[in-house]
């Protein structure tokens, strides 16, 4: 199996990059390109972000053919694809940071600031916190629910259909934290930081 | 729920890991990648490399700590020390680190702060502060490990890193660090208090009953220490057991 980790300059994706060598040991052909022809030709795709969602759109524009490809992959092929942190938060219609930014539209939503009640929660949500698993048999199969993942970010993807949302987190208020849709997987979480279980959903991903 | 997080952080000087009392009489005391990794097998929520001496040597050496350890461990690293260019940032961060901690470049020139935020998120910059008390209810800002004073008020310059997009503050008490008597805990309430960003608590820590102070009445999102760990004194295990007992939520 060939899976890519997608590199379109959007930060730092080196903890992806090392985390998926870990689980994948030999038996996964894991590339880390941007190149099309060899986005086109993989079997699972991983699309990290890392910064604003404005930089990471802004960066995934910028290379000549790279949205439509996925798109293709994703959407029309309907292949595997996960997107982690800002690369889930890019399958909404529009996000609010730094500026109105125009997403991938590949899930109906928006990408806001998390209400953190007048300060009452500190920003960025960063550290361990508990997931409440809703879809447990793909990407959270085996993880026990109420498992601890690692999060860092101020915004939050909100669907407009919530039977997307495979998890949510409490801070301030319910966040999604990860989506299924058909062959579409997002964590807003960080498993490639999130210890053991974390790896475990790496290879739940890798082994769909 | 958000979990309180304990940081164990491991001092760098030439590719081995020493804690000094008061930034002096150092000691040797282990290779940092091994160590990295029995504290991540043991449980910690993040791993922190300082180098102490990285102003004056080989930037070389700490980032290939950082390659192994980053292959090794898969919870979250943060890197400090000697970070003064954005070219420094990229260097760490694409040898593994998740974050990076920025102290004196950020005091000498808080724009910089701005600009590292600006390219690299605010999720990956960490402002470190070091300060020591100068009068009641009064701290300043220093630099070089304590030796430097500026002149800047630390609760001022607190609010400030958080306006130039800094994610987090490191906020060493300079009186208390190496002297295992515990954080200074007012600094840290006044800290806490006056910005929206999480503080992670750092410098004093002799005994668990300090990381609950740091958490409970410090107001900290995070506990770093580093003697108490190293020296074998007490597990991250037990830190956690103990903060549980005590009802401070914690990842188990």
């Amino acid at each position: 199996m060939n899976v890519t980790i997608v590199d379109y300059q959007s930060g730092n994706i080196s903890s992806v990059i090392n985390s998926f060598t870990e689980v994948a040991k030999g038996t996964v052909n894991l590339e880390v390109t941007s190149d099309i022809n060899k986005i086109k030709s993989c079997d699972k795709i991983v699309l990290p972000g890392q910064g604003s969602f404005k930089s990471c759109l802004d960066s995934l524009n910028s290379i000549n053919g790279l949205v439509d490809t996925l798109k293709d992959f994703a959407i029309i092929n309907k292949k595997p694809l996960l997107g982690i942190c800002v690369g889930l938060q890019m399958f909404a219609d529009i996000g609010y940071e730094d500026a109105e930014t125009k997403g991938l539209g590949w899930i109906a939503g928006k990408v806001s600031k998390i209400d953190n009640q007048k300060g009452k929660f500190k920003l960025p949500h960063i550290g361990w916190n508990e997931i409440d698993i809703q879809k447990g048999d793909k990407i959270f199969k085996d993880i026990e629910n109420k498992s601890h993942m690692y999060f860092v970010h101020s915004y939050e993807f909100i669907p407009q259909d919530k039977s997307v949302i495979s998890a949510t987190t409490d801070y301030s208020s319910k966040i999604v934290c990860a989506i299924e849709k058909d062959n579409l997987f997002g964590t807003q979480f960080h498993p490639e930081k999130s210890d053991k279980t974390g790896l475990k959903i790496i290879n739940n991903f890798l082994k769909l | 729920m958000l979990k309180n997080r304990i940081i164990p952080c491991l001092d760098v000087k030439n590719g081995r890991v020493v804690k000094g009392i008061n930034f002096v009489e150092l000691k040797d005391a282990g290779d940092p990648v091994e160590q990295a990794k029995i504290y991540s097998d043991g449980g910690a929520d993040e791993i922190c490399f300082l180098d102490i001496t990285a102003s004056n040597e080989n930037r070389e050496t700490i980032i290939d700590i950082v390659r192994k350890t980053a292959k090794e461990c898969f919870v979250p690293l943060t890197v400090g020390g000697g970070v003064r260019t954005i070219q420094n940032i990229t260097d760490l961060l694409l040898a593994g680190a998740d974050k990076v901690s920025i102290n004196t470049a950020a005091v000498k020139d808080v724009s910089f702060v701005k600009e590292a935020s600006t390219k690299f998120g605010s999720q990956c910059i960490v402002v470190a502060i070091d300060a020591k008390k100068v009068s009641d209810n009064k701290w300043e800002v220093f630099t070089h490990g304590g030796r430097n004073k500026t002149g800047i008020d630390a609760v001022e310059f607190a609010k400030q890193v958080e306006t130039n997009g800094a994610g987090e503050i490191l906020l060493t008490s300079m009186d208390r660090d190496g002297t295992k008597s515990g954080y200074d805990v007012e600094l840290l309430k006044v800290i806490t208090d006056s910005t929206n960003i999480p503080v992670i608590a750092s410098g004093g820590v002799g005994n668990l009953d300090h990381l609950y102070d740091g958490i409970v009445k410090g107001g900290a999102s995070a506990v770093l220490a580093a003697s108490i760990f190293h020296y074998g004194e007490y597990k991250i295990k037990e830190a956690k057991e103990y903060l549980n007992s005590k009802n401070v939520s914690v990842r188990l």
